[in-house]
């Protein structure tokens, strides 16, 4: 099965080549001009992956919005309507898109403020030749399996782990599973790496002349940072802010497992929604909200970054 | 600074390094360490259901990965020979297809293809001359469709961005010297594209192999390694879910590292 694309895109090749060798013999048998070859080819490269997203983006979207204004059916799954029931139900689920709403933008913040200095210092302070065994040390857990990864806090901050030593030190019944605390932790622990990686590569890229000039003018290391240092790396902030906060907006495994159904969100509501209570239709409605929002969460992130694009531009000259 | 790094790095390492450490624990009790065993190991590789989803997962990564890394390839250099316009759409497409949330993407595959087998079935059985018409259901099949949709997004941005680092010169220079297209591309395209193709290729693996969300809303009655995993962690924490884990993170960790090696020219992200 594997083998069979790669056949035909060396026949297709092979025919190009032949195809040349044609019209370099003016001997125009083939009725196709090299304008015509040329597009026939490049919609010949295009076309899996076109037929990929027609048929795994486009047309599953389409389905969900159509169900979405559908309604469920007696024995669960979909039945065909036009209401617009599902998203006036919205409200039945605010604590799932409450949840989701403060832990997203907050893990996402507090991300920031553990990965800045740690990407600051991979850039700017750690000796080249130590640089890219710690860089890929940063790198290397974002691409582990996230369910192992939590699952890991889960044994850590169970009854076994953490509040089982503190009974030792004489602190008792302390309950750290199941807890905000505990869904914010494993969001931070998730999703360092992915905020540590573009501020680390927009601060590499910083011109350190710039440092030094600022220095030689007499500006103390602080106002350094903050005239010149963290302005120059917003593009970066931007970036991992936008990535991780709106990877946490579809997160399910980490509330699903440190929150243990007491701190859920939409993505846990989802699967509820989808796989127990099989009302397929307010799931969906629930699922194009959620793009919705991320779409949002986008436009506005990348509103400010082209904002902070244009005033660094600015500064610079 | 060197202190608070320190900190982080202990941070992103301890929970790792304690799921490795019980994986080789004697006893069954998770907060003490009784002595050193590798019977985890030989129940968790003794275990028939645990081998299969294994199996599925590997059968279904590579599929996927495969699938990801070539189809990629062609559109990445594909959306080079196209107009602004349809690359913008393209481009598009293929970001939304990383930006949407993998539990849309998993909800959104089974409606739609609940929805389509419901149409197929009965056509091919009023069709089909035999008994026993062919049935298409959720299974291997929707979970490497749904993989190659994120992994193909994935392995064109890798490529595209190889393709645009390449200088245009020297493909010019091989043209010039009257290389067919065929000849230039792989003398001179290919062999630069290469090293990204390998290491998409990797990440595609390594995303298929680690994913739960989409394939637990796609994968039918089949069973991947981490559909089982999770399975077994609601059942309750046992060390052999340490060593099950442990085989899985020295699996994805070896990846990785192939992968970035591949990529080391690059030092922007993935």
């Amino acid at each position: 099965m594997t083998s069979l694309p790669s056949c035909n895109a060396s026949s297709r090749f092979r025919e190009e080549a032949s195809l040349l060798v044609v019209t370099n013999q003016r001997t125009s048998r083939m009725a196709l001009s090299p304008d015509t070859r040329k597009r026939l080819i490049t919609a010949a490269l295009v076309a899996p992956a076109s037929a990929w997203l027609f048929v795994f983006l486009v047309l599953p979207f389409i389905a969900i919005v159509v169900f979405s204004f559908g309604e469920r059916a007696p024995e669960g799954g979909y039945q065909a309507a036009f209401t617009f029931a599902q998203f006036a139900n919205l409200g039945s689920r605010a604590a799932a898109f409450k949840n989701t709403l403060v832990l997203a933008p907050i893990g996402s913040f507090v991300c920031l403020l553990v990965a800045y200095p740690v990407a600051y210092y991979l850039a700017v302070k750690v000796s080249p030749q130590y640089r890219l065994l710690l860089v890929s040390l940063v790198v290397v857990p974002f691409w582990t399996s996230l369910l192992v990864r939590t699952y890991a806090w889960m044994y850590i901050l169970g009854a076994r782990g953490i509040p089982h030593l503190l009974e030792f030190v004489g602190i008792e019944n302390v309950r750290l599973l199941n807890t905000p605390g505990a869904v914010l932790l494993g969001i931070v622990y998730g999703y360092l790496p992915l905020m540590i990686m573009p501020i680390y590569v927009s601060l590499e890229k910083l011109d350190r002349r710039l440092l030094e000039a600022s220095a030689d003018l007499g500006a103390r290391p602080l106002s350094t940072f903050f005239g010149i240092t963290l302005p120059l790396s917003l593009p970066g902030v931007m970036t991992g802010v936008a990535l991780v906060t709106i990877l946490l907006l579809g997160e399910y495994l980490i509330p699903q497992l440190l929150g243990g159904g007491k701190v859920f969100f939409i993505g846990n509501a989802l699967v509820d929604l989808f796989l127990q209570s099989r009302n397929w239709p307010f799931g969906s409605a629930i699922a194009v909200t959620l793009v919705v929002v991320v779409v949002i969460v986008l436009l506005v992130a990348m509103r400010i970054a082209w904002r902070v694009a244009g005033t660094r531009q600015v500064d610079l000259v | 600074m060197r202190g608070l790094v320190t900190a982080v790095y202990l941070f992103l390492y301890t929970p790792i390094a304690l799921v490795v450490l019980f994986s080789f624990n004697a006893g069954r009790n998770a907060s003490d360490f009784t002595g050193f065993s590798t019977q985890w190991y030989g129940k968790a590789l003794s275990n028939t259901f645990l081998m299969e989803a294994l199996q599925n997962s590997l059968i279904i990564a590579l599929t996927s990965a495969a699938l990801a890394a070539i189809f990629g390839t062609m559109a990445a250099l594909g959306m080079e020979r196209l107009g602004a316009k349809t690359r913008a759409v393209f481009d598009g497409l293929f970001a939304a297809a990383i930006v949407v949330p993998g539990v849309v993407i998993g909800i959104a595959t089974l409606v739609a293809l609940v929805e389509v087998f419901g149409f197929i079935n009965p056509a091919l059985a009023a069709i089909w001359p035999g008994n026993q018409p062919p049935k298409l259901t959720l299974g291997y099949g929707s979970i490497i469709a749904a993989h190659g949709l994120f992994t193909m997004a994935l392995v064109t941005m890798i490529v595209k961005a190889r393709i645009a680092s390449l200088g245009r010169d020297i493909v010019e220079a091989s043209s010039d010297l009257y290389a067919t297209p065929l000849t230039t591309f792989r003398q001179i395209v290919l062999p630069q594209i290469l090293p990204s193709i390998l290491a998409g290729f990797l990440l595609a693996f390594t995303f298929s192999f680690d994913d739960f969300i989409i394939a637990f809303f796609v994968a039918g009655s089949n069973t991947t390694l981490p559909i089982y995993v999770f399975a077994s962690i609601r059942r309750g924490v046992t060390p052999e879910i340490n060593a099950i884990a442990t085989m899985v993170l020295i699996a994805s960790l070896a990846l990785i590292l192939i992968a970035r090696f591949l990529m080391r020219e690059r030092t922007t992200t993935t």
